[in-house]
């Protein structure tokens, strides 16, 4: 299945790309397992996703936990904390 | 629209009494209206970026302004917070609540600010003489979201 990713703030630039389509492989159907699918690209996103407990994450722009489930067609962000107001 | 974002500077006043003539039965004003300072965290602001994430920030925002709603006797509220570049002394944000009585009006108005600062996608990044830098969230502004917790 193909999803929308977004990335933002100091996450984009780490990562140098604000967003992308991907296909998933059978199986990465959570927040969890696609942090950790997207982990294993290289150091860069390992070091930018892999235990970083602040990071956030939004799916369909709601706030999602680890648990939640991803579907073809939903768009996922990860971002940091938010520092607006 | 009661949630506006947008790169213009906003005009309180004007704002303010949009949402007075609209009704009759209006007797509080609640407003809050954030500033860009020129110093954070020990260093000089030259300036600042605020970024949002278009369509999830508006939403967030609109949900806070529903909670709101709910849990007090308010009128109206509105949210107007400002994107791109900023210089100190320039308004950032502003939050207006109207209701009946001014004790609801407030609480509204801190409960939104509180919540927007904590739940709403924007993200600041400042110019100081060290070179640019993100804004770290700060554990106060999570404290001053979780009095507003229900129990």
């Amino acid at each position: 299945m193909t999803v929308r990713l977004l990335y933002f703030a100091g996450l984009r630039e780490r990562l140098g790309m604000s967003g992308e389509e991907l296909s998933l492989p059978s199986g990465v159907a959570t927040v969890a397992a696609l942090r950790t699918h997207l982990s294993g690209r290289d150091e860069t996103w390992h070091a930018a996703l892999s235990g970083n407990s602040a990071l956030r994450v939004a799916v369909n722009q709601v706030m999602a936990n680890a648990n939640t489930a991803i579907k073809a067609g939903d768009e996922v962000a990860f971002f940091p904390p938010v520092t607006g107001g | 629209m009661p949630v506006r974002i947008q790169h213009e500077d906003f005009d309180i006043s004007a704002e303010i009494a949009a949402l007075r003539d609209a009704r009759r039965d209006v007797g509080a004003v609640a407003s809050f209206v954030g500033i860009v300072r020129d110093m954070n965290e020990g260093s000089s602001v030259a300036g600042m970026t605020l970024e949002h994430y278009p369509g999830m920030t508006e939403r967030a925002i609109q949900a806070i302004l529903d909670e709101a709603g709910t849990r007090w006797a308010i009128f109206d509220s509105l949210v107007i917070h400002r994107i791109g570049a900023l210089q100190p002394q320039d308004q950032i944000v502003l939050v207006v609540v109207t209701g009946a009585h001014r004790g609801d009006a407030f609480a509204a108005c801190e409960f939104i600010m509180d919540y927007l600062k904590t739940q709403a996608p924007f993200w600041k990044k400042e110019r100081t003489p060290q070179g640019d830098r993100w804004v770290e969230a700060r554990a106060a502004d999570d404290a001053a979201a979780a009095r507003w917790e229900k129990p």
